[in-house]
């Protein structure tokens, strides 16, 4: 009885531990972290007034918010004056001739977020698909890899940045856009911008990967004499997936950083051009405005690493390991 | 004597290594007969792997070469299935799909789906793995991981089941239930064996012929042993027999007393003293004393 008691007291002892470390410290962390903010904050003066506090950003946040329900309101009242306008027209005369005009108002906060995202998934994706295969045939061949390596090794250095002068030449040269263009010319160079970046850690990920398939296993391969095919399926791409998702993860987050950073400076539209814009804006909101896309950025970095680290774990063969 | 079915002449192997090449085998001579079960033992280092790595076709010879049934080996090929130390199955596969993966491979457009898998069926029963056929790798015991190993590479239906130190790393009651699923097999299949080993009991109990190497650089065949002890072999009645004990003290004669020295190396007085060689067996109390005269009319064959 009494032995029992004691498990049961050690049991709830170590459970409490788990809780602190799991849940109370990243709170606790998380709370001493806004109190020196709100403690300093004031005491910076800038030309634009005082640093604001998470307080003024939280308020700021709700603004945001407010703006983007209004402009959604106008938006739908604006199609549904159309909308009657043209069904009046077409009471009066059915030979009538309509027209449809989009909406043309300003892009919100919570619009540019959603650019944003959207372009650095299409970046992200299109350069894994190039990058993952050319890592594996790198990983493969030691002569493709010596091909290679001159050439990753020299643009990986390459700030994404210095790329974005000759995309916007290339893509304004080559692109000829229409009314009813499948993507703007902004979204396409921000996108390749992306791209860019994307492409070598994969590609050095993957062939790491590949190039360290165990030996044993590659005799295993030779001896059931599988085609090169199965080969890759079947011992390769198991055997690379964690190097892959390492190079996918870091890939992803430096795309996320290089994206904000094109945006700023080539005014294309997203979070990154929300941030100039209010920094041009300078009006006593700014500084706020602009931290509540930094807390947004941060927190969307984050989340994109979560579902990256989440499908790599769907994809893993070994349930077991403790992914970080 | 029956016509030779896998033959090794002259074999030589050089390693490139930063500070020049290295000959780990130098003219190794080896004639097995089909069916036969040759167990390879000597030091550790010494090149064991190293040949069978060669008749796998894994390795290519510097000198020298492989016949099998009168064609010579270079490349990796089913009909010298290979069992890997450390079993080497992909971790993320089931033990069912390790050896449909080998199945697949090679019996493809000669079996159909339904004949495929009664084949995988059939080989995991001949191994005893029945039960656990859907279990990855990760949730199976080091001697079932073994068992699934041997499965796989008994699917492809070689000619000639290669081993490498295939019991190395289990425990001594494990490792009796492989062997005597090993000797089953090869009673049943009469498959060419070669297996190389640590364990003189081993190599003693399951073995047509102990070939038994010199330690390395330019390591080679320095003996051969013939065993013959009559089939089917039962553990505890054969470890008794005085042919067995004849046997056992044989290699370990050569493994501890010449040190792996080829025999021509030896000088006068370094020949057999019995009595040195009964202390220096670890376990030499349990044994029977050895029929020395028996000892002596062995047959060397030096190559
Ligand atoms: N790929 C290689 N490159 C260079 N040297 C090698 C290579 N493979 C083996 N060797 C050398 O050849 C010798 C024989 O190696 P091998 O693996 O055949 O020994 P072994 O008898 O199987 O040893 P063990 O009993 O420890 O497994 C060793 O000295 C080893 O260092
Ligand atoms: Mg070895």
């Amino acid at each position: 009885m009494s032995s029992q008691a004691i498990e049961l007291r050690t049991f709830s002892k170590s459970d409490l531990k788990g809780f602190f470390v799991s849940f109370a410290t990243p709170i606790l962390g998380v709370l001493i972290f806004l109190m020196l903010w709100s403690f300093l904050a004031p005491k910076v003066v800038t030309s634009l007034g005082a640093v604001p506090g998470p307080k003024q950003v939280y308020s700021q946040f709700e603004a945001l918010l407010v703006e983007h329900k209004d402009e959604r309101q106008k938006q739908v009242a604006f199609y549904e004056r159309q909308e009657t306008r043209n069904a009046k027209k077409l009471a009066k005369d059915p030979e009538a001739t309509i027209k449809v005009r989009q909406y043309a108002g300003n892009p919100t906060f919570f619009d540019q977020i959603i650019t944003s995202v959207v372009t650095v998934m299409a970046g992200f994706l299109l350069a894994s698909l190039i990058a993952i295969p050319i890592g594996i045939v790198a990983g493969l061949s030691k002569t493709v890899y010596a091909a290679l390596n001159p050439l990753v090794q020299i643009f990986k250095p390459v700030s994404p940045l210095a790329w974005l002068p000759i995309v916007t030449m290339i893509v304004s040269a080559t692109y000829v856009t229409s009314d009813d263009a499948w993507f703007d010319k902004s979204f396409l160079n921000s996108a390749i911008t992306v791209l860019l970046c994307c492409l070598w850690p994969t590609i050095i990920s993957t062939a790491v990967g590949v190039t360290n398939v165990s030996k044993d296993l590659q005799n295993v391969s030779h001896v059931l004499r599988l085609s090169w095919w199965t080969h890759v399926r079947k011992i390769v791409l198991p055997s690379a997936i964690p190097m892959i998702f390492t190079g996918l993860r870091l890939s992803l987050g430096i795309a996320w950083m290089v994206l904000i950073a094109a945006e700023m400076l080539s005014q294309n539209p997203g979070l990154g051009k929300f941030v100039w814009d209010e920094f041009q804006n300078g009006s006593s909101n700014s500084l706020g405005r602009i931290m509540v896309a930094v807390v947004v950025i941060g927190l969307i970095g984050f989340l994109l690493d979560r579902i990256m680290l989440y499908l790599q774990k769907k994809v893993s063969w070994d349930k077991s390991v403790a992914l970080r | 004597m029956e016509k030779v079915h896998l033959e090794l002449t002259g074999v030589n192997m050089d390693f490139p290594t930063p500070s020049g090449s290295f000959r780990a085998l130098e003219n190794v001579n080896l004639k097995i007969k089909k069916g036969e079960f040759v167990s390879i033992i000597g030091h550790s280092g010494c090149g064991k792997s190293t040949v069978l790595n060669i008749i796998a076709g894994l390795y290519q010879a510097t000198a020298g070469g492989v016949v099998l049934n009168g064609k010579e080996v270079t490349v990796p090929g089913p009909e010298r299935a290979m069992v890997f130390q450390n079993h080497s199955l992909l971790p993320w596969l089931t033990a069912y799909e390790n050896v449909e993966l080998a199945v697949k491979t090679i019996f493809k457009g000669t079996k159909s789906k339904a004949e495929m898998r009664e084949w995988i069926e059939h080989n995991m029963q001949l191994v005893h793995m029945e039960h656990a056929l859907h279990k990855r790798p990760d949730e199976i015991s080091g001697g079932m991981k073994q068992r699934v190993g041997i499965a796989r590479a008994l699917a492809m239906e070689p000619e000639v089941l290669l081993l490498d130190e295939p019991f190395g790393a289990l425990d001594a009651l494990t490792r009796a239930h492989l062997q005597d699923s090993v000797m089953e097999i090869q009673a049943d299949l009469g498959n060419t064996m070669m297996m190389v080993t640590h364990d003189v009991d081993e190599a003693v109990l399951l073995s047509d012929r102990i070939v038994m190497m010199t330690n390395g650089p330019s390591a080679t065949v320095g003996e051969i042993l013939d065993v013959n002890i009559p089939f089917p072999r039962e553990r505890i009645a054969t470890s008794e027999s005085k042919q067995y004990n004849h046997c056992r003290h044989e290699v370990l004669r050569f493994l501890y007393e010449r040190h792996g020295k080829k025999a021509e190396e030896l000088t006068e007085d370094e020949t057999i003293d019995e009595t040195a060689v009964n202390s220096s067996l670890d376990d030499s109390e349990e044994n029977p004393v050895v029929d020395f005269k028996e000892s002596q009319q062995i047959k060397k064959k030096v190559a």
